[in-house]
């Protein structure tokens, strides 16, 4: 999803020379006047790297000494190597135009970000009690809508949702996961807080990256490495295929798992070879699978060999032609109902789309302390549901500073970007509101925090995310990092590779 | 894991599909492979008084002759270079034999290893790459030379990292499938043009013709030591035939084609083969049948169009048995 912030605030940020946060100047003593950060300021962003107000970490000290001493053609060097790797190796997406196909890596900026272990345990903790949380949420709207019942979350919300999967209702997933995989947007604001920004319950992609950006890492930048003690990344497989085997059906003992892909032709093909490759297991697309006996099997050399566990790669829609879509040529007909029968499992569950709704998020802190009785640990985005008076009135007050969102798929009303607007705009947005107030949230313009970043310039300040990823089987583990990603344009905070995003390695320091 | 359970490790099925896929992958880099040689002998071949009837040679054995003719009014260095290499409409270019095999390989990338994926997607990259002004007579040997190379490259790749379950033997399959085809179709068009000069003695041969033959099944020294007094049509076809020390003789490939295939059938336990084994059987015995007087008169030709047709349908019988998926 883009982010947004005013373009004042860019403006107002140009040629400050120190963040306004944070009274120990590091910066001044750690960046030298020469190496790849010279030139290189943050303004009033919080720099992931320079961390103004937070106590320093040796191992982040010493990573901006290794910086300050590397010449600037040395990074651009091994930069274009990475590129040309990337190319190469294939770690790529196709995109397709009526005559060419072009394959396109994903940007890899080789300064990585790097999460220091208070940070990181903060990142960790939180995303495991919000996949908990969803969990649960998805348990309870499938069965007993206690949270509706107690009018928590509006009933509408959740049971008119397209996202709600009728077929779900009453159906038992094994330990009450639903979000097997789940990928958590956060950022950080000029305070260096982490947020959550959206939550990603359907079929989150990008894990690959995180493990291809460490290996290019290591291949490209090792004396950059070097005795940081930098968390390794290389279980996600091994965990993520133990996960699909533990909720496999139970009477198996050697469960076989496959990655149901689209095929060679979707964009994330690369990440569902990356992750078939890694669990060890076959990746299949729909022809490959078929439903007899109430039971999924698989076509191989030995004729039908049965499946215990699909993780799949393929939407809700275009799972079963019998279940969903009848025009899906991509699913297997009959799955839903041997899955509902208990003979196979799937990953993620359908119907999770409930859960990462833009709706259902503005209740998530609320949904975390009721089904939990905890604090969110990683705060959401500042978010008012304009269904509630006061947090409409505090929107229409402060319409020109906010963003504000439609949460319904009601089609036809874009977002209001308030710092953005005219005062035309602004009027017309108003009179929308107050007509329907249920249909919008509002949150801050954000102004999220910033990296160090090789641009044809030099290394400049910009703007990042994180995705971790959980795997959660009968238990919650969250992969150490995550995928960065970086708006690779001049003052852009919009990180989506369709539009100008790239990546950056994520070092969860020891 | 118990101390006694075996450190044999469990047997991991293939999809079918992907079986498919690499029988197709590896008879495509075989296909750019032979014809990246094939071009480099006629080039080099093709600069005596000659000149056309040597390039048309290629086309008759491909029997490209209709095709070609639609793009091209002569074959010439420049014509057929564009034909064979470049030409991405002509279904057997290096271009399109090369994308096609990397299509397999997108396929079974998480099959195949690493480094036969990037070396095949480098390999595929720099023949994309590849313009008219590559391809001029100064240069030609060169390009062919580097394609040769990259598809034994990853002919190396593949003996030294691919893992040596089922999916290598499919692997195997496809390349003995593919060299049986290309060395049939070799003997049918050369023997067919050189054989009637010599059916009255074994004496009067032009070596060069000959030569050109051998070198283009890579074969030539080998053929010198085995044969060092000379050319007969008999000892050539037996050479390109039945001479099971030659790695692109049909009868080494289909004494390949039948290990891997029994392979499948005692070590995985796969009974889709039956049919095939057979077919292998009946062409093994065909050949060994083969007599001297079998090679002239023009009765050469039609038993290596019925081998050519036979080999096709082994391949469909392979298909059949192990791809069908049940």
């Amino acid at each position: 999803m883009p982010l947004i912030a005013g373009s004042q605030t860019q403006s107002q940020s140009q040629g400050q020379m120190v963040g306004p946060i944070g009274g120990q100047t590091q910066s001044q003593t750690l960046v030298q006047p020469h190496g790849v950060l010279q030139g290189y300021d943050p303004g009033s962003w919080f720099c992931e790297m320079l961390r103004p107000g937070h106590p320093p970490h040796p191992g982040l000290s010493l990573l901006l000494s290794r910086l300050a001493a590397m010449p600037i053609e040395s990074l651009r060097r091994r930069a274009a190597d990475a590129e040309r790797d990337l190319l190469e190796r294939g770690i790529t997406f196709t995109v397709y135009s009526d005559a060419t196909a072009i394959d396109r890596i994903l940007p890899f900026d080789l300064i990585p970000r790097v999460l220091t272990p208070p940070e990181w345990h903060q990142i960790e903790t939180g995303v495991v009690q919000r996949v908990r949380a969803l969990n649960m949420f998805l348990h309870d709207i499938y069965h007993d809508r206690k949270i509706l019942a107690d009018k928590i979350v509006p009933a509408e919300l959740v049971l008119g949702n397209s996202g709600y999967c009728q077929a779900m209702v009453g159906f038992d997933v094994p330990f009450g996961t639903y979000v097997h995989v789940c990928g958590t947007d956060i950022v950080r604001d000029n305070a260096g807080r982490f947020m959550v920004l959206e939550d990603n319950a359907r079929t989150p992609s990008g894990v690959a990256y995180v493990v291809e950006n460490r290996h290019m890492t290591a291949r490209v930048l090792s004396d950059l490495m070097t005795g940081l003690s930098v968390r390794s990344v290389d279980e996600y497989g091994l965990r993520l295929h133990n996960a699909m085997a533990e909720i496999a059906p139970a009477a198996v003992s050697d469960p076989q798992v496959v990655l149901l892909s689209p095929g060679i032709f979707n964009s994330a093909y690369f990440e569902h070879v990356f992750l078939a490759r890694e669990m060890g297991v076959p990746l299949v697309e729909g022809r490959d699978l078929t439903v007899e006996d109430g039971k999924v099997w698989m076509r191989t050399t030995a004729g039908l060999a049965p499946v215990h566990t699909i993780y799949r790669r393929i939407g809700d829609d275009f799972l079963d032609p019998d279940a969903f879509n009848p025009d899906s040529m991509l699913g297997v007909r009959g799955l839903i109902e041997a899955w509902r029968r208990g003979t196979v499992a799937i990953a993620n569950a359908v119907g999770t789309g409930v859960a990462d709704d833009k709706a259902v998020y503005a209740y998530m802190p609320r949904i975390i302390r009721y089904y939990l009785s905890e604090d969110p640990i990683l705060p959401n985005v500042e978010t008012r549901i304009c269904a509630e008076p006061d947090a409409l009135a505090y929107t229409l007050d402060h319409l020109p500073e906010l963003v504000v969102k439609p949460v319904a798929e009601s089609g036809g009303y874009g977002l209001l970007i308030g710092p953005h607007a005219t005062q035309a705009e602004l009027a017309e947005f108003r009179t929308r509101l107050k007509a329907n107030p249920a249909n919008y949230i509002s949150q801050p313009t954000l102004a999220l925090s910033v990296s160090p970043t090789l641009s044809e310039e030099g290394v400049r300040p910009r703007h990042i995310d994180l995705r971790p990823f959980a795997v959660t089987g009968r238990e919650t583990w969250v992969l150490p990092g995550g995928l960065t990603r970086v708006a690779l344009r001049e003052g852009s905070l919009v990180v989506n590779s369709s539009q100008g995003g790239g990546s950056k390695d994520t070092w969860v320091l020891a | 894991m118990s101390d006694t359970e075996p450190l044999i490790p469990r047997v991991h099925h293939l999809i079918a599909r992907h079986a498919e896929s690499t029988l197709w992958l590896a008879r495509y880099i075989e296909r750019v492979e032979n014809l990246a040689r094939l071009l480099d002998v006629t080039n080099t071949f093709a600069r005596d008084a000659d000149d056309t009837r040597n390039w048309l040679s290629i086309l008759r054995i491909n029997g490209d002759q209709v095709e070609f003719y639609k793009r091209h009014q002569e074959a010439n260095q420049a014509t057929v270079a564009d034909f064979y290499v470049l030409d991405a409409d002509n279904p057997t270019s290096v271009q399109t034999a090369m994308a096609a095999a990397r299509e397999n390989a997108r396929t079974l990338r998480a099959l195949i290893s690493t480094e036969m994926w990037l070396q095949i997607n480098v390999f595929h990259g720099r023949i994309k790459a590849l313009t008219a002004a590559d391809l001029t007579a100064d240069h030609f040997t060169a390009v062919c030379a580097m394609l040769k190379e990259a598809a034994q490259a990853h002919n190396g790749i593949t003996e030294g990292t691919f893992y040596r379950d089922q999916a290598w033997h499919f692997y195997m399959l496809g390349r003995y499938l593919e060299r049986a085809d290309q060395t049939t179709r070799l003997l049918d068009t050369r023997f067919h043009a050189l054989a009637p000069r010599m059916a009255a003695s074994d004496g009067e041969i032009d070596a060069g013709q000959w030569n050109s033959l051998l070198r283009a099944a890579a074969g030539y020294h080998a053929y010198r030591r085995e044969h060092p007094s000379g050319y007969r049509p008999r000892e050539v076809a037996g050479f390109l035939l039945v001479n099971t020390a030659f790695p692109r003789s049909v009868g080494l490939n289909l004494a390949q084609l039948e290990w891997h295939l029994t392979q499948l059938r005692t070590r995985y336990n796969l009974r889709g083969g039956a049919k095939a084994l057979e077919r292998v059987d009946t062409l093994n015995g065909a050949l060994t049948r083969q007599t001297v007087s079998d090679l002239v008169d023009g009765r050469l030709s039609p038993f290596l169009d019925w081998m050519q047709r036979e080999i096709a349908a082994l391949h469909a019988d392979i298909v059949e048995g192990f791809c069908g998926g049940g």
